[in-house]
C-alpha cells in the first residue's frame, strides 16, 4: 500500500515537472517577456537593464529553477493585461470556479447514477430509452450549445434563472460563497447545469454499462439463488459493485469538470479561473495561462492520487497487492 | 411410501430464439426422496444445468417453463409468483453453483453474505445470524469460523470458498440443495471433500440433493441415483450402481464405457461416435438414433417414452416389450 | 500464361463494389435505420458545404454584399421577413442562410484537416514508437499519458495561445485556420498513436514481419506496407468520432474567441456573435448556425457510433 502510493507520488511529481517545464517555456519563450512589461519607445539600455533585472541572461537551467522556486512559493508573476500579481488574481477567482465544479459534479454523479441505474434495470421502458437519447445528445452537443439553450429557455423565454454572474456572494475570509445567498445559488443552477451534463451523460452511461455487466455475473445469480430480495440484490449487491469503477471515472472526471468550466464560464459570464484563461489567451497574457496550466495540472495530480487511494479502500482485493499497474 | 421432497413431472422448458422457439427441456420427469443424492449427469447442452435453474425458478427470459410441473413436497411451485417463488429460494431450496470463485461477492465480507441470507429468511437478530454464520462455517469445515467469518472472498481458497458458497446454501437450512457442476472448477483432492460434505448433508440433516454434473466419478462416488440426460430429456434413470454397472439406454451404456475404469485394463476408452445434436436440429423419433448403434426404424419415427426395466426407466425403443413381442 | 493473367486480374477490380455489397459492414449498414439516417444528414450536410458558393444567395465573406438595409430581418415566414433571406439577416445584414452554409464549408473543412493532421501525426508516432520500442516507446508514450490527463480543449486553447504569443496576435484568416488546424491536430494524436502502436506490438512479432526482413525488406517499409492495414479499421472508426470532435472543438475555440475570426465566421463564431441577440429578440441569428452544428455533430457521432460496433463485433 505504501509503496503502492509512494509510486503514485513519483509519477505524480514527474507529471507536475512536465508540465512546469511547459509552462516556463511558454513563459520564457514565447514573445519577448520584456516587451510584454514595457512600451515600443523604452530604450534600448533600458531594455537590457529590466534584462537584466528579470534574471533573463542566466542559463536556461537556471532561469527554470528559479522558475520553479517561485512556482512552489505560489509566485506566477505578473499579469500583462491586469499589471497584478498572477497569484492574488487566481485565488480571487478560484472559489468561484471551485463552487461551479462541485454542484455540476454533485448534479452529474446523483442525476448521472440515478438514471444509468433506471436505465440497467428497466432496460425495456420508454423512459430508459429517452433518457439514452437524452444522453446521446448531451456528449454530442458542443457545452457552450447547450448553455446557450439553457439561457435561451430558463433565462429568456421563461425568465425563471439568471443568465449571467454569480449573482450575490458572501465574503469568509477570502473566500466568496454563493452558497449562501438565494440568488446565488439561483445563479448556479444553468452554470452547474451546463458543466454537469456531459459528466451526466457519461457516466450515465458508465453506470448502465458497468450495472447490466454486474447482473450477468455469477454472485448476483447466486444471490437470486438464495432468495435475497430483488431490492438489496439491485441496490445492496449489484450497486456497490457498479459503483466500484464509476468512483473512478468520476474522481477523474472532476479534473476535466475544472479544465471544461472554461466554456461554461465564458457562457454564463462566470468570474472564475476559467474565464480568466480564456482572456489571457485572446489578450496572450502568457503569465495567467502558464499559472493557469500548472495549477490544472496540479488538481489533476491531486485527485488522480486520492481516487487511486479511494479506490484501494472501496475494493478490499486491492489492499494486499501493492503494485498494481494502469 | 413417504413422499418425495421434490417431485418434476413432465416438465418442458423452452427458450425464444431468433429463429422461434427451442425446446431445452423435453417431458422430463423424476423424484428425490429425503436425503437422498440424485445424480443427473449428460454431456454439456443436455439440460442438466437448465433442469435445477428451472427447479429453482431461475430462468430468465427469453426462456421458460412451458409445460409440466414441479412438485415441492407436495406443492406446486412451478406457478408461483415471483415474490412467493423467491421466498422459497434459499429458504427451502438452495443451490450452488460451479465457481465459486465467482459465486460470492467481492465486495462483502463472508460473513455479512451468509447473515444477510440467514435474515431474509428467518426472525434471527444480527447477533443471532452471526453466531448461527459461524456454526455453519464451522459445519462446512472452515477451521477458525469466528476469525474467517470477517474475511473477504478473496482471501479463502478455491476448496474453503466452495465451502462458503455451500455453507450459504444451507444457511436457512432448505430440504433441496441443487448443486449445479459443485466440484468441477476444483482440484481433485479438494474434489472428494466437497462430495463428502454433500453426502453427510444428506444423512445427517435429510437434505435431499440434485448434483449436476457431466462427471460420472463423481456421480459414481456420491449419488444414490442417477439421472442420464441427452438432448434435454431423460434417457435414463435408475440407482447409480445398476446405471453404472448395468446401463440400458445405448447412450448410456457408451457413457458408461467412457469412464476409465482401474479394474478393467483397456488400451483405449470406448467413444460414442458423433456429437449431441443442437436444440435447432434434434431429429425426428429417438434424438439419440443418429448415433445409436442399435438404432432401427422406429427409432426413426416414433419418440420413445420412459419405460420401467427392473429399477431403471429408459426411454429407448429396444425395451419396449409390445415391440419385443411384435417382433 | 497470358490468358489467366487476364482471367484474374480484372475479377477484383470489378467486383469492388459487389464485394462492399456482400460485406458485413454493408448488411450492418442496411439493417441499421438510425446509420442510415445519419449517413444521410452527414451526406447532405458535405454536399450543402460542397455547394455553398452556389446554392448561397449572397457571399457572407463579402463585405461589399452586405447592405445595413436589410439587418436584422426575421426568416422568411414572419410577415416582414423578405425574400431571399429564408432564415433572416444579422445586424450587419448578412443572410443567416449563406452565413450557415459557409459555416458548415469552414467547420468541415478545419474538421477534416485536423483529423488528417491528428491522424497522421498519431500514426507516425504510433508506429515509432511501437517498431522501435525502448527509450523513444517510452518517451512518446509518456507525453501521450500526460496529454491524456488534459482535455483536449485545454491543449488546443494553450497551443493557440502559445502560437499567438509566438507569432503576435494578429494574423490573416488562412493563418488562424492553419493555426486552428495544429491546435486540434496537436490534441488528438494520442488515440491513434495508441492503437497503431499496440497493433504493432501485435504484428511485429508475427512470421510474415520476420519473414519480410528474411528478404532483406527494411523496417519501414514493413510496418507501412503490412501494418498499416491492419489498423486501418480502428484508425477510421477513431476518424469519424474524431472528426465530430474536432468539429466541435473548433466551434469552441472560435465560441471562445480565439479560433476563426469575424470576418471568416465559421459556425462556432456566428454562434458567437449571434449569442449577443438572444435577448433582443433575434433569435435566429445563433439558433441556425446552432442547430446546423448540432445536426451535424450528433449525424457523424451517429454513424462512428455505428462504425464502432460494426467493425468490432466482440461488442455486440
Amino acid at each position: 500500500m505504501i509503496a503502492f502510493v509512494l509510486q503514485r507520488l513519483l509519477q505524480s511529481i514527474a507529471v507536475l515537472f512536465a508540465v512546469g517545464l511547459i509552462a516556463f517555456s511558454m513563459f520564457r519563450f514565447a514573445g519577448d517577456p520584456v516587451n510584454q512589461i514595457v512600451g515600443v519607445d523604452t530604450p534600448y539600455a533600458e531594455r537590457v537593464a529590466i534584462r537584466k533585472d528579470l534574471g533573463l541572461d542566466d542559463p536556461v537551467a537556471v532561469q527554470f529553477l528559479r522558475y520553479a522556486g517561485n512556482v512552489v512559493r505560489g509566485e506566477f508573476g505578473t499579469s500583462y493585461q491586469f499589471r497584478q500579481p498572477v497569484s492574488a488574481l487566481l485565488a480571487e477567482r478560484m472559489p468561484a470556479t471551485l463552487e461551479l465544479a462541485l454542484c455540476a459534479t454533485i448534479f452529474a454523479l446523483t442525476v448521472g447514477i440515478l438514471m444509468g441505474v433506471y436505465c440497467a434495470l428497466r432496460r425495456e421502458t420508454w423512459l430508459a430509452k429517452v433518457f439514452l437519447a437524452i444522453s446521446l445528445v448531451g456528449i454530442s452537443l458542443p457545452t457552450f450549445l447547450i448553455g446557450i439553450l439553457l439561457i435561451f429557455l430558463f433565462s429568456v423565454t421563461l425568465g425563471w434563472l439568471p443568465s449571467f454572474g454569480r449573482g450575490d456572494t458572501v465574503r469568509l475570509g477570502w473566500w466568496t460563497t454563493g452558497f449562501l445567498t438565494a440568488s446565488g445559488l439561483r445563479a448556479l443552477i444553468l452554470p452547474s447545469v451546463t458543466l454537469g451534463l456531459f459528466q451526466m451523460t457519461l457516466i450515465m452511461r458508465l453506470v448502465r454499462a458497468e450495472m447490466l455487466e454486474v447482473l450477468r455475473t455469477d454472485y448476483i445469480r447466486f444471490a437470486r439463488a438464495r432468495g435475497l430480495t430483488t431490492r438489496s440484490i439491485h441496490l445492496g449487491h449489484a450497486l456497490k459493485n457498479t459503483l466500484v469503477p464509476v468512483i473512478t471515472i468520476a474522481g477523474l472526471q472532476l479534473g476535466s469538470v475544472i479544465a471544461f468550466s472554461i466554456i461554461t464560464e465564458t457562457v454564463f459570464q462566470w468570474p472564475g479561473m476559467g474565464l480568466l484563461f480564456v482572456q489571457a489567451v485572446q489578450n496572450v497574457d502568457i503569465p495567467i495561462m502558464a499559472a493557469y496550466l500548472l495549477l490544472v495540472a496540479a488538481i489533476f495530480v491531486v485527485i488522480n492520487l486520492v481516487v487511486d487511494v479511494l479506490y484501494t479502500i472501496v475494493d478490499p482485493r486491492l489492499r494486499l497487492s501493492t503494485g498494481r499497474s494502469a | 411410501m413417504t413422499e418425495p421432497v421434490l417431485s418434476v413431472r413432465n416438465l418442458r422448458v423452452a427458450f425464444a430464439g431468433r429463429r422461434g422457439t427451442l425446446t431445452a427441456i423435453d417431458d422430463v420427469s423424476f423424484d428425490i426422496a429425503r436425503g437422498e443424492i440424485l445424480g443427473v449427469v449428460g454431456e454439456s447442452g443436455a439440460g442438466k444445468s437448465v433442469t435445477g435453474s428451472a427447479v429453482i425458478g431461475l430462468i430468465d427470459p427469453p426462456g421458460g417453463i412451458v409445460g409440466g410441473q414441479i412438485l415441492l413436497k407436495g406443492e406446486r411451485i412451478d406457478d408461483l409468483s415471483p415474490e412467493a417463488m423467491r421466498r422459497i429460494r434459499g429458504r427451502r431450496i438452495g443451490m450452488i453453483f460451479q465457481d465459486p470463485l465467482t459465486s460470492l461477492n467481492p465486495l462483502y465480507r463472508v460473513g455479512r453474505q451468509i447473515v444477510e441470507t440467514i435474515r431474509t429468511h428467518t426472525d434471527l437478530s444480527e447477533k443471532a445470524a452471526r453466531r448461527r454464520a459461524i456454526d455453519l462455517l464451522a459445519e462446512v469445515g472452515i477451521p477458525a469460523p469466528e476469525r474467517r467469518i470477517d474475511g473477504y472472498p478473496h482471501e479463502f481458497s478455491g476448496g474453503m470458498r466452495q465451502r462458503v458458497v455451500i455453507a450459504l446454501a444451507l444457511a436457512a437450512e432448505p430440504e433441496l440443495i441443487i448443486a449445479d457442476e459443485p466440484t468441477t472448477a476444483l482440484d481433485v483432492s479438494v474434489q472428494a471433500q466437497i462430495i463428502a460434505l454433500l453426502k453427510r448433508l444428506g444423512t445427517e440433516r435429510g437434505t435431499a440433493v440434485m448434483l449436476v454434473t457431466h462427471d460420472m466419478g463423481v456421480i459414481a462416488e456420491a449419488a444414490d441415483r442417477v439421472a442420464v440426460m441427452y438432448s434435454g430429456r431423460i434417457a435414463e434413470i435408475g440407482p447409480v450402481r445398476d446405471v453404472v454397472q448395468n446401463p440400458l439406454h445405448p447412450y448410456a451404456k457408451g457413457l458408461m464405457g467412457a469412464i476409465p475404469t482401474l479394474a478393467q485394463e483397456t488400451d483405449r476408452l470406448a467413444q460414442i461416435p458423433g456429437s449431441m445434436p443442437r436444440l435447432s436440429n434434434i431429429p425426428k423419433g429417438c434424438a439419440f438414433n443418429p448415433r445409436c448403434p442399435s438404432a432401427f426404424t422406429r427409432c426413426v419415427v416414433e419418440r420413445p417414452d420412459p419405460i420401467p426395466v427392473g429399477a431403471h426407466r429408459v426411454a429407448c425403443h429396444l425395451y419396449d416389450r409390445s415391440e419385443a413381442s411384435a417382433a | 500464361m497470358k490468358a489467366s493473367t487476364q482471367d484474374i486480374l480484372p475479377a477484383p477490380k470489378r467486383s469492388a463494389l459487389a464485394r462492399f455489397r456482400d460485406s458485413d459492414l454493408y448488411a450492418s449498414f442496411r439493417r441499421s435505420k438510425l446509420a442510415m439516417g445519419a449517413f444521410a444528414v452527414t451526406l447532405l450536410f458535405f454536399l450543402l458545404a460542397v455547394a455553398a458558393p452556389w446554392i448561397s444567395p449572397q457571399n457572407p465573406y463579402d463585405p461589399a454584399q452586405l447592405e445595413l438595409m436589410n439587418s436584422s430581418l426575421p426568416p422568411l415566414w414572419y410577415a416582414d421577413g423578405v425574400s431571399p433571406f429564408a432564415l433572416g439577416t444579422d445586424d450587419q445584414g448578412r443572410d443567416v442562410l449563406s452565413a450557415v452554409f459557409y459555416g458548415l464549408r469552414l467547420s468541415l473543412v478545419v474538421g477534416l484537416l485536423g483529423v488528417v493532421v491528428s491522424g497522421f501525426l498519431g500514426i507516425l508516432l504510433g508506429l515509432v514508437a511501437g517498431y522501435f520500442g525502448g527509450v523513444i516507446d517510452t518517451l512518446i508514450m509518456r507525453v501521450a499519458d500526460v496529454q491524456l490527463t488534459f482535455p483536449a480543449i485545454l491543449i488546443a486553447l494553450v497551443v493557440d495561445g502559445v502560437a499567438k504569443a509566438a507569432l503576435g496576435s494578429q494574423m490573416d484568416a488562412n493563418a488562424a485556420i492553419g493555426l486552428i488546424v495544429l491546435s486540434i491536430g496537436l490534441s488528438f494524436w494520442v488515440q491513434y498513436a495508441r492503437t497503431v502502436r499496440s497493433s504493432v506490438l501485435v504484428e511485429k512479432n508475427k512470421d510474415y514481419v520476420q519473414a519480410g526482413r528474411l528478404i532483406g525488406l527494411s523496417s519501414p517499409v514493413i510496418m507501412v506496407r503490412h501494418v498499416l492495414p491492419n489498423v486501418l479499421g480502428p484508425v477510421f472508426v477513431i476518424a469519424t468520432i474524431n472528426l465530430a470532435l474536432a468539429i466541435i472543438t473548433e466551434a469552441t475555440l472560435s465560441f471562445l474567441g480565439t479560433g476563426l475570426p469575424d470576418s471568416m465566421p465559421s459556425l462556432g463564431t456566428l454562434i458567437r456573435t449571434g449569442n449577443r441577440f438572444l435577448f433582443s429578440g433575434e433569435w435566429w441569428i445563433v439558433a441556425f448556425p446552432g442547430l446546423a452544428l448540432a445536426g451535424l455533430v450528433l449525424a457523424i457521432n451517429l454513424l462512428g457510433d455505428w462504425l464502432r460496433d460494426a467493425l468490432n463485433p466482440r461488442l455486440q
